[in-house]
């Protein structure tokens, strides 16, 4: 026990320090961890839904839970559930053998619901494009709000995707 | 090559590794087999290729094998009327889902083999469409399909009951199915179903030009991606006979080992987790994420993607990062040995670990348990070991293994081979060091890809085990193209022994035993 509570004092609380040369990931985590509340007025679920990454996505989307960006603190958090979710959060090309299950998910969640499409792959198809096996983007399947291109998109990337959606959620025709 | 006494007419192929290719008869298919099995060599790959060059030519399966003294890929030509192969299934378990596989993507089928039932093929793609068959272009185009039921195995008994989940999974994970049969919390078996994010990969391969598909090799599971990039490039520079320079092959060795560290530091820490130690989930992603953006900084990304090029690496390293890079091993070991003390001592977590999930030395050696995994019960086989390419034969790797076979010795492998990794690092970089960095000469060499056909192979340690490309070059009459590239995840042959691994425990310790085991959905699919 001495030891862990050594390691954790040791090591402070990493999300409130600024990241290596640079002070923007915290004013910025912060910005919008207002504008969330703003919005929301207490917080934002998301499913993830892998519909055929190469799993690259999803390491990045993972990092987001660790303590430098330390998401959960901004009132986000990932949920087992669709019927849970505000917003999915999808990655890959959608492949043809997860189109349904991802159909279905769309569906399971409850309306008004945000999508949020994560990667090159998601936003165009990527490298995969189309083919027998592959839809190529998810919106040749389900409705996007934000598509967040690159491969993989940082983590502040995919955080900034996340709250356009939001906000746009909230200015945008029903 | 003489196996078993059995005498082989074997062609070698350039590469860095010692890899021979020869030709067989059906007859000789299951004798070679039987005969590496005999003197403990593994099934590495299983899979089929269309050969036909207009109306001439046809099928053919081949086979990788590890041999102490090299690969040895095994091909054997069909009969295009009946394209049928001797069952392997008898001498390696794990070769069952690579034939189905064969099935689905070629229409080959091992003569005798019992399970029929498609493996990626769920019934979505056009009808009776074989995607790596040469005249399968013009099919695809046909009406798509919905997906079709899967005839699971069921479990009777009184009490029994199932619990299907997936293929989308409760957290950030990649889909698969898994049918769990139960009695109370007691797992008496479990089923898996994969094949959910084929994406047509290896169909893709034909269409890239070979000079741009390492991006693909390196999207094949993307937490591999320099594993994969190293193995393809491998295999196309063994296809135009280029040398890899020193400080190249320094540079991708650097490259690995940072991949096989960050995979390490993030599974050590998602272990904890789900063994409700939220801590080490905390520690070892802040380090996870230290390492990663000095990733960014040294080499251009995140995860290095597309930093193995092929004829070198994308970029080289100044004397500035080296000092960065070194500073940061010595770190990371500083925090990883204080945080492994506290695992050790941590009663809690060590009785979550200990003797869950277990596969024994001897189950692992029968079904072929490989790579990190295999390395935990017993199975001391590590390519940076066994047969050193450069730069490895010049670093003596030290292997790490463990025999208990359980949660806790898969944890244990890992803690070893980051600090291994970390070692081998600082003898890297400060080779890369020396004279100020300008000692090596170049990082890049140009690719001349010969006028002919050519087979060719890449050999790679990743860091969940052996990743195999084998890659079939066509330069005749200025064609220019890959004829067929197959990639292989130690995956396939690890996914099975999760199955045997989660019998008799208790279902909340699946997350747990999954994890450890960390398995590539995407490298599977393709």
């Amino acid at each position: 026990m001495w030891r862990i509570l050594k390691q954790i004092a040791g090591n402070g609380i990493r999300s409130e320090a600024p990241p290596e040369n640079s002070d923007s990931l915290r004013v910025e985590g912060e910005h919008m961890q207002r504008e969330l509340l703003a919005i929301l007025g207490q917080a934002l679920t998301i499913r993830q839904v892998d519909a055929g990454s190469c799993n690259g996505c999803e390491l990045e989307i993972n990092a987001l839970n660790n303590p430098y960006y330390n998401i959960e603190g901004l009132g986000i958090k990932f949920v087992a559930s669709p019927r849970h979710a505000d917003m999915l959060l999808v990655t890959g090309p959608v492949s043809r053998n997860m189109e349904l299950a991802l159909r279905r998910t769309y569906d399971a969640t409850p309306g008004p619901k945000l999508v949020v499409a994560v990667g090159d792959c998601g936003c165009n198809g990527g490298i995969f494009g189309e083919s027998y096996a592959s839809c190529g983007r998810v919106a040749n399947v389900i409705p996007v709000d934000i598509a967040v291109p690159g491969c993989p998109p940082p983590p502040l990337e995919i955080l900034r995707g996340i709250l356009t959606a939001v906000r746009r959620c909230r200015v945008g025709p029903e | 090559m003489l196996i078993s006494g059995f005498s082989l007419d074997c062609e070698r192929l350039p590469a860095p590794l010692p890899i021979w290719r020869a030709t067989v008869r059906a007859e000789t298919w299951a004798v070679v087999a039987r005969g590496v099995s005999a003197q403990a060599g593994r099934l590495v790959a299983l899979w089929a290729s269309d050969r036909t060059r207009g109306a001439s030519g046809g099928f053919a399966v081949s086979a990788a094998y590890a041999l102490r003294e090299g690969l040895l890929w095994l091909d054997l030509p069909l009969a295009e009327r009946a394209p049928t192969y001797p069952d392997l299934v008898p001498i390696f378990p794990g070769a069952g889902r690579m034939q189905r596989a064969a099935a689905d993507l070629l229409g080959v089928r091992a003569e005798g083999f019992a399970d029929r039932r498609p493996w990626l093929d769920h019934g979505t793609w056009p009808e009776q469409y074989l995607p790596l068959r040469r005249d399968g272009a013009e099919k695809a185009a046909a009406a798509l399909r919905e997906a079709t039921d899967y005839a699971f195995v069921r479990v009777e008994g009184d009490g029994v009951h199932e619990i299907p989940v997936g293929p989308i999974h409760a957290g950030i994970i990649e889909p698969g199915h898994f049918r769990f049969s139960v009695v109370g919390e007691k797992v008496l078996r479990l089923e898996q179903r994969l094949g959910y994010k084929h994406k047509g990969i290896e169909q893709r391969f034909t269409e890239l030009p070979p000079r741009e598909a390492y991006r693909l090799a390196g999207r094949v599971s993307g937490d591999s991606t320099v594993a994969y990039a190293w193995a393809y490039c491998m295999a196309l520079e063994s296809v135009a006979s280029c040398e890899l320079g020193e400080r190249a092959g320094l540079l991708r060795a650097l490259l690995l080992e940072r991949e096989r560290v960050a995979n390490h530091l993030g599974d050590l820490g998602a272990l904890g987790n789900d063994a409700a130690f939220a801590f080490g989930l905390a520690q070892f992603s802040r380090l996870r994420e230290d390492w990663l953006r000095l990733s960014k900084e040294a080499f251009g990304h995140r995860l290095m993607m597309d930093c193995i090029v092929p004829g070198g690496v994308a970029a080289d390293i100044d004397s500035t990062s080296v000092d960065r890079l070194l500073r940061q091993c010595d770190a990371v070991e500083r925090e990883v040995r204080a945080l492994r003390q506290i695992y050790d001592e941590h009663s809690g977590l060590q009785d979550r670990f200990m003797t869950t999930g277990r596969v024994l030395p001897e189950l692992a050696a029968r079904l072929g348990l490989t790579g990190l995994a295999g390395r935990a019960s017993g199975q001391a086989a590590d390519l940076r070991c066994d047969l050193p390419w450069a730069p490895y034969d010049q670093l003596a790797v030290k292997i790490a293994t463990q025999r208990t076979g359980d949660v806790a010795a898969r944890v244990a492998v890992r803690f070893d081979e980051v600090f291994e990794s970390l070692r081998l690092m600082r003898v890297i970089l400060s080779r890369l060091g020396e004279d100020g960095g300008k000692s090596g000469g170049e990082t890049r060499t140009e690719l001349r890809l010969p006028a002919k056909t050519a087979f060719a192979a890449g050999w790679v340690e990743g860091w969940r085990g052996e990743v195999f490309v084998g890659l079939e070059w066509d330069g005749e009459q200025g064609a220019n193209r890959i004829r067929r590239c197959h990639c292989h995840d130690p995956s396939w042959q690890n996914w099975p022994l999760l199955e045997h691994a989660v019998i008799g425990n208790i279902v909340p310790d699946f997350p747990l035993i999954n994890k450890s085991f960390n398995l590539s959905y995407a490298g599977h699919d393709l």
